[in-house]
């Protein structure tokens, strides 16, 4: 017997079994967690638009198809599942704002290419969630209309840019949700919110209809309580899309099945320079800890260095604002949305840094300085992975700050992101999964492998989670 | 080292680059931190990168094309593409002049 409040926090697993053997219905399923966010969304502030009829629609859909025969969980691998989208994603005739008062009222006529995988394999869209206006953030306070509170603590951050989507998942509003990381943006969430949380290889899942912020960062992600479903998600959205052309022609892996291998004898490298002053000590100790448990699974871990972290911030904040700068210039007021003066605080520093390094007279100075600097960021990364096969370091130097703590001084808030940037810089692929919890708020490490490979970071996380279980703490709400 | 702060005429060509109107205030905001952050970001100016290609495309991916043949699948109806536009005329956009009488 399902309690209908238990429901919504089953994993996807968990779901997909229930509904193929009957034991609940895709209706009480998605009505789980309509009323999960009625209770409390007002209060944590993940969801903007909840497009609660069409959900319900989908729904009774989806029944009627389950009812005909459970073969159609074969075609449609997601069936039935309630997701939450960052309001990044253009949705067809779903509102789409981008956390921003600009397109408050855009209603998008497409659909993003990962939407529409999305609802081919039978998922079912809940609404938008809330995020750091344009992804401008690390924190979830930069949205126009209200920040997103940590289901843990309430007077938290949740992480961002995907706030929402990461509060959201956290607090049983949905089962999992999309985002986007460019900088840190699927990882943070997911750390401060005890998620699991992918950063795909640049390329690996396409970016067509998801509005752009900087086009040669910008990563599709996803968050979800476990390193299962998280791998389940991957089959769905990873893939070349001739819509996108700087998407991969690689094809996808069938990512769960490298789940349960051993790990016994892979290397595992830790970055002497992510452990240097400024991290939280804890944090430092609970990370170790959690390389001891792969140790002890069979992981040999060694020391590596990856030089130019130091400058990665740099790097990252001459390449991006340029990039942003470009990007937002299609905001002209005139084909869709308001005045370019309602740009919230950060959206118009970005741009403005973003012009300047771009402008004549500059341009050698900075941004092509920048892209330099990239590659050498790029083979620090190379160069480990030729001793090590993955690479692990913290996703935050803190805990989940209080909210407002940052918010005076934009360079402490981007200096949040020190583990997280280069990672966008060098385009390979990291996972976050939940190593512990500091005074009840939660800890999250990331896994880093090379271009492409996803299944590896998998197959670890898989391993460190099912010793250690921490998808199993839920806040107390 | 120095560090270099923005002028308010600096700020005020920025802002005219961009297409944006800024407040007093926000000029005075941006001169602070615009510097702060540019100043930040010239620890790359100790990095040497003398014969260093700079990155353009992070997979190296190389003459990506597609036929030049419309699809339905990309195009919008005129409706669809004007649906989220204030000002229209006659499935046109409508902009402020731009020459005068």
């Amino acid at each position: 017997m399902n309690n209908a409040m238990e429901l919504n926090y089953l994993s996807i697993k968990e779901a997909l079994n229930g509904l193929k053997s009957k034991a609940f219905s895709a209706v009480e399923l998605t009505q789980a967690c309509l009323k999960q966010i009625k209770l409390w969304d007002k209060k944590i502030g993940a969801f903007l638009t909840v497009d609660e009829d069409q959900a319900l629609k989908s729904a009774k859909k989806t029944d009627a198809l389950i009812h005909e025969s459970t073969d159609i969980f074969d075609a449609k691998p997601l069936l039935g599942i309630p997701m939450g989208v960052k309001d990044l994603f253009s949705t067809i005739d779903l509102k789409t704002t981008a956390g921003s008062k600009i397109i408050e009222d855009y209603v998008p006529p497409f659909d993003a290419t990962v939407i529409r995988k999305y609802k081919d394999a039978g998922a079912i869209v809940l609404g938008k969630t809330n995020e750091d206006a344009w992804g401008h953030g690390s924190s979830g306070e930069n949205s126009d209309f209200g920040p997103t509170r940590n289901p843990y603590n309430l007077e938290r951050v949740p992480g961002g840019s995907s706030s929402g989507s990461g509060a959201a998942v956290a607090s049983g509003e949905c089962l999992f949700a999309t985002g986007t990381d460019t900088g840190s943006s699927v990882r943070l969430p997911a750390a401060f919110c005890n998620l699991v949380g992918l950063k795909p290889t640049y390329g690996r899942v396409s970016r067509y209809g998801v509005i752009a912020m900087a086009s040669s960062f910008d990563t599709i992600g996803h968050m979800t309580h476990t390193v299962y479903d998280n791998a389940k998600v991957l089959e769905i959205t990873a893939g070349n899309d001739p819509l996108d052309a700087t998407s991969s022609p690689l094809g996808v892996p069938k990512y769960i099945s490298s789940l349960g291998e051993q790990i016994k004898g892979l290397r595992i490298g830790i970055p002497r320079e992510y452990f240097v002053e400024g991290i939280d000590l804890r944090i430092k100790d609970l990370t170790m800890k959690a390389v001891g448990v792969l140790e002890k699974l069979g992981a040999e871990v060694k020391q590596i260095s990856l030089p130019h972290t130091d400058v990665a911030m740099a790097c990252y904040y001459i390449l991006v604002p340029a990039e942003v700068s470009s990007n937002l210039a299609r905001f002209d007021g005139i084909r869709y949305g308001g005045l370019r003066e309602m740009f919230g605080a950060e959206a118009k520093r970005r741009i403005m840094l973003g012009t300047y390094t771009l402008s004549s007279g500059y341009y050698d100075a900075y941004y092509l300085k920048a892209a330099k600097v990239r590659r050498l960021i790029k083979e620090d990364f190379e160069n480990a992975f030729s001793s090590v096969d993955v690479i692990i370091a913290p996703s935050s130097p803190t805990l989940p700050f209080k909210i407002g703590e940052k918010a005076n001084d934009p360079l402490q808030m981007y200096l949040s992101d020190i583990f997280l940037c280069p990672i966008n810089i060098a385009g390979v692929p990291s996972l976050n999964v939940p190593c512990g919890f500091i005074e009840g708020l939660p800890v999250g490490m990331q896994i880093i492998g090379p271009h492409f490979k996803e299944e590896l970071l998998y197959k670890v996380g898989y391993k460190f989670e099912q010793e250690t279980e921490f998808y199993k703490m839920k806040p107390k709400l | 080292m120095a560090k270099k702060i923005l002028s308010k005429e600096e700020v005020l060509h920025l802002a005219k680059l961009a297409n944006i109107i800024l407040t007093e205030d926000e000029v005075v905001l941006y001169q602070t931190q615009l510097s702060n952050i540019i100043g930040y970001v010239e620890k790359l100016n100790s990095i040497t990168t003398e014969n260093i290609e700079p990155v353009a495309q992070l997979t190296e991916l190389i003459n990506v094309s597609r036929d030049d043949e419309t699809s339905d699948e990309q195009s919008l109806s005129q409706n669809e593409a004007l649906q989220n536009t204030q000002a229209t005329k006659e499935g046109y956009i409508k902009v402020k002049a731009v020459f005068d009488e």
